[in-house]
């Protein structure tokens, strides 16, 4: 098997190669920009250009039922959006809040209503091209790319059965659905009269920048609920824990009074601010030690591996070294002193003499 | 313990906590180091049990401030070497400032949202590791190596360019803000979260560099009478797709590999994105791997399904992109504490998809009486201009507004105004004026005022 799929390659490769020096003298004429880019292969744009408009320009040929649909559906779509494209969990529904009298007016009534709880995928969607593009392009969303055009007529054929758009026994396929498309509940659900969509647009609204007594009654209408003060994490650690703009500690109720100049009751600096444990290799570097000592050559100090060797076997090194980093010490290597490292922590340090000792593996 | 925050500070003594047996001996006999360590103890004593005691007096605790008197660490012993941290990290003081997610908004996090942390950042450009995330289907680090860009559909030629192609051709560099078109989205219906970052965090403004979209195009001969539509197409597995209004855009719009100075970073799109200034985030296509031009809009999944104005009648506006005029406080914000009565600079940032800032106004009293904000230089089109004005506070309660202007005259609304034409089921596109709320405790909560 495997000397079959090198083989495969090989000829891949070598077929590609081919490909490329024919697309070498693929330049386009009129370039003002002679050796950059080069024309694509017909292959290569069937390749990636496989969006599918609402006109259904792009659409491949195939055709899926709505069982093959639902079988497909259950082993691959339903852990996330459930049996019937109705779970909430861990997307939003797709399937629901669409009605018979929907799919003849073309408008989902339940979108102008507040009692449908959640604005399903079917609720909104407009053209039928864009669920085939979509899930052909996407989906599964842990596999993208794996369904066949088959496959995904399939099943868009299932959702649209369960949104009862096409029948349980219906075959969907590139030629059908365009009838398809004249039922979809919410084709007539759209618009692009709005000012949004070009920079030169026309806004909704208009306000006017009014400078004194602009309003007579400041009222609020809404405030952050006492629930949700602490909803997103302890605010202090979310901000810098010294200037005049500090985080309130969410954690707590709100301060009774102002703190004052000196930030008197405010959270303070918290273990968000302990060094994170680093391997003895970091360390070696960040705590400088590598300014004076090198794996291998004499730099100020002596070589790990010196060090590692003359202390091989000696009972008590470790305890020797560890005061000797703490404390400093000179004259064992030569006249330049090592000063002490007060700045590390007892853990610090003998993970860094252990390393040294171990010739720093 | 003695606090480190604290030891900045030289504060007046409280009231009488100096006994009246001492000011007698220092009157007698004068200073000495016992007496001084005598007094700086009472002094911490004294400020520990009667803080907020308000003084006449004029005694400081002790000749200076600590951090002068005695010598530091940093300067009484080796710092590190060059190139310790060979791309460099901001300072371990700085780590609460990062990127967050808002619990429970989306359910999966490789299709989420982190925000950028607004209250602690300065100027107008958004450090790439800050600059927000929004990834639909996770994100990956694409080897550049291999990245093809494809531009096909109504033109001459379909061509295909390697990053080593793009990165031969004439280049731009241009500020420009990009915000996520549900950036406040949370706040359409009620207050719904305490903080800037998690308001208006899906905002992020950096100095892009690429090739011109328009040079591309003619390149590839486009048909821009007939190819009035783009369809911009990610290489990510969501093949993330968005119909671009190309007329508008063709000025402006860059196919971008640089971000602040450095290539992109991989959950923003490295190597290759689409900048499309002035119009919402999900149109600037990451991990750009094809270009179409078309003759009609696409209705891909994302605007057909999302990223849509529901409207009160039902009806939703499709393609609905253009980021209209917004502004925001960022400092004091939401969830933030201010120490003491006095004097605050108050800074903000102002933006508009249709072109400059030409005024921002700042309201300290719900929107009432407005002030003009002093706009910080660059002013830039359709990039984050930041604005500051003095307040001194009183230490009576106040609500804090910003109101942005834009150079069509366009004037930043009321949450009520936009609710008035939208309703408030619209999610997306809510520009509205942001109000902060500072209690008499100092604390500045997020509140919708009308």
């Amino acid at each position: 098997m495997f000397k079959l799929a090198k083989f495969v390659n090989l000829t891949f490769l070598l077929l590609s190669s081919c490909l490329i020096t024919d697309i070498a003298f693929a330049q386009n004429s009129g370039s003002r920009f002679p050796g950059i880019g080069r024309d694509a292969t017909s292959a290569e744009v069937a390749a990636w250009d496989i969006d599918v408009r609402p006109d259904f320009k792009g659409l491949p040929k195939g055709s899926g039922s709505v069982d093959k649909g639902q079988q497909l559906w259950e082993s691959k779509c339903s852990v996330c959006h459930g049996t019937f494209g109705e779970s909430n969990e861990i997307f939003t529904p797709i399937i629901g809040g669409t009605t018979a009298d929907d799919i003849k007016t073309g408008r989902v009534a339940s979108l102008s209503d507040r009692k449908q709880p959640q604005r399903t995928t079917i609720m909104k969607v407009a053209t039928v091209s864009s669920l085939w593009d979509y899930i052909y392009r996407a989906m599964p969303w842990n596999a993208p790319r794996s369904l066949t055009p088959d496959d995904t007529y399939a099943l868009v054929a299932y959702l649209l059965s369960m949104a009862e758009v096409v029948p349980d026994d219906y075959v969907l396929s590139n030629s059908n659905i365009a009838e398809v498309q004249k039922r979809m509940p919410n084709r007539n659900g759209m618009t692009l009269k709005h000012g949004l969509w070009s920079a030169k647009g026309s806004p909704d609204v208009h306000a006017t920048a009014c400078m004194t007594n602009c309003v007579q009654f400041v009222q609020i209408g809404s405030e952050l609920p006492d629930y949700a003060r602490n909803a997103h994490g302890n605010i202090a650690e979310q901000n810098r824990q010294y200037g005049p703009f500090r985080g309130a500690d969410s954690t707590k109720p709100p301060l009774a009074k102002l703190p004052g100049a000196a930030g008197e009751g405010l959270a303070h600096a918290s273990d968000t601010h302990a060094a994170s444990s680093k391997g003895p290799a970091a360390l070696f570097k960040s705590e400088n030690c590598a300014a004076c000592h090198a794996q291998n050559a004499k730099l100020v100090g002596p070589s790990i591996n010196d060090i590692a060797a003359k202390y091989q076997g000696q009972s008590g090194a470790l305890d020797k070294l560890m005061d000797k980093v703490k404390n400093g010490g000179s004259g064992v290597w030569g006249s330049i002193p090592m000063p002490p490292q007060a700045q590390l922590s007892d853990e610090d340090r003998k993970a860094l003499v252990t390393w040294v000792l171990s010739g720093g593996k | 313990m003695a606090d480190q925050k604290r030891r900045g500070q030289i504060n007046q003594a409280p009231e009488n906590f100096i006994s009246q047996e001492l000011i007698a001996d220092l009157n007698q006999n004068g200073m000495d180091d016992a007496r001084r360590g005598f007094l700086r103890n009472g002094f911490m004593a004294a400020l520990g049990g009667a803080m907020g005691v308000s003084s006449a007096s004029n005694v400081f605790a002790s000749e200076g401030d600590p951090v002068i008197l005695e010598k530091q660490e940093w300067q009484t012993t080796l710092g590190k070497n060059v190139a310790t941290m060979p791309y460099g990290m901001p300072s371990i003081y700085e780590a609460n400032l990062i990127r967050r997610e808002s619990p429970g908004l989306t359910r999966v996090s490789a299709a989420s949202v982190a925000f950028t942390p607004l209250q602690g950042l300065f100027g107008i450009i958004t450090p790439n590791g800050l600059h927000f995330e929004r990834q639909h289907q996770g994100w990956y680090n694409i080897d550049p190596e291999k990245h093809r860009l494809m531009i096909n559909g109504l033109v001459k030629h379909n061509r295909v360019f390697t990053m080593n192609d793009l990165m031969r051709l004439p280049s731009v560099s241009r500020i420009h803000f990009i915000e996520c078109g549900a950036n406040t989205g949370l706040e359409w219906g009620n207050v719904a979260v305490p903080t800037v970052q998690y308001t208006h965090g899906m905002l992020s403004c950096c100095e892009f560099t690429g090739v011109p979209l328009s040079v591309l195009l003619e390149e590839c001969g486009a048909d821009l009478k007939k190819g009035k539509y783009l369809l911009a197409e990610g290489g990510d597995g969501s093949g993330m797709t968005r119909t671009i209004n190309l007329p508008d855009v063709l000025n402006e719009a860059i196919v971008a590999w640089g971000m602040n100075g450095e290539m992109l970073r991989p959950e923003n799109g490295f190597p290759l994105r689409l900048v499309v200034p002035g119009v919402q985030g999900v149109s600037w296509v990451k991990w750009l791997r094809r270009l179409e031009v078309g003759d009609m809009p696409y209705a891909t999944k994302d605007e057909a399904v999302h990223y849509n104005d529901l409207m009160p009648d039902g009806m939703a506006r499709q393609y609905t992109s253009i980021q209209e005029c917004k502004s925001v406080i960022t400092t004091p914000s939401g969830g933030q504490q201010l120490l003491d009565k006095g004097f605050y600079n108050v800074s903000g940032l102002a933006w508009s998809g249709r072109g400059k800032i030409k005024r921002v106004d700042v309201s300290f009293d719900g929107g009432n009486n407005w002030k003009t904000a002093r706009l910080e230089t660059p002013v830039l089109s359709k990039a984050l201009t930041r604005f500051n004005i003095d307040w001194v506070w009183d230490g009576a309660p106040a609500i804090l507004q910003s109101r942005a202007i834009d150079d069509t005259g366009y004037v930043q609304p009321t949450i009520k105004m936009l609710r008035d034409v939208r309703g408030t089921r619209s999610i997306y596109h809510n520009n509205a004026i942001q109000s902060w709320k500072v209690g008499s405790n100092g604390e500045v909560s997020n509140v919708q005022v009308g």
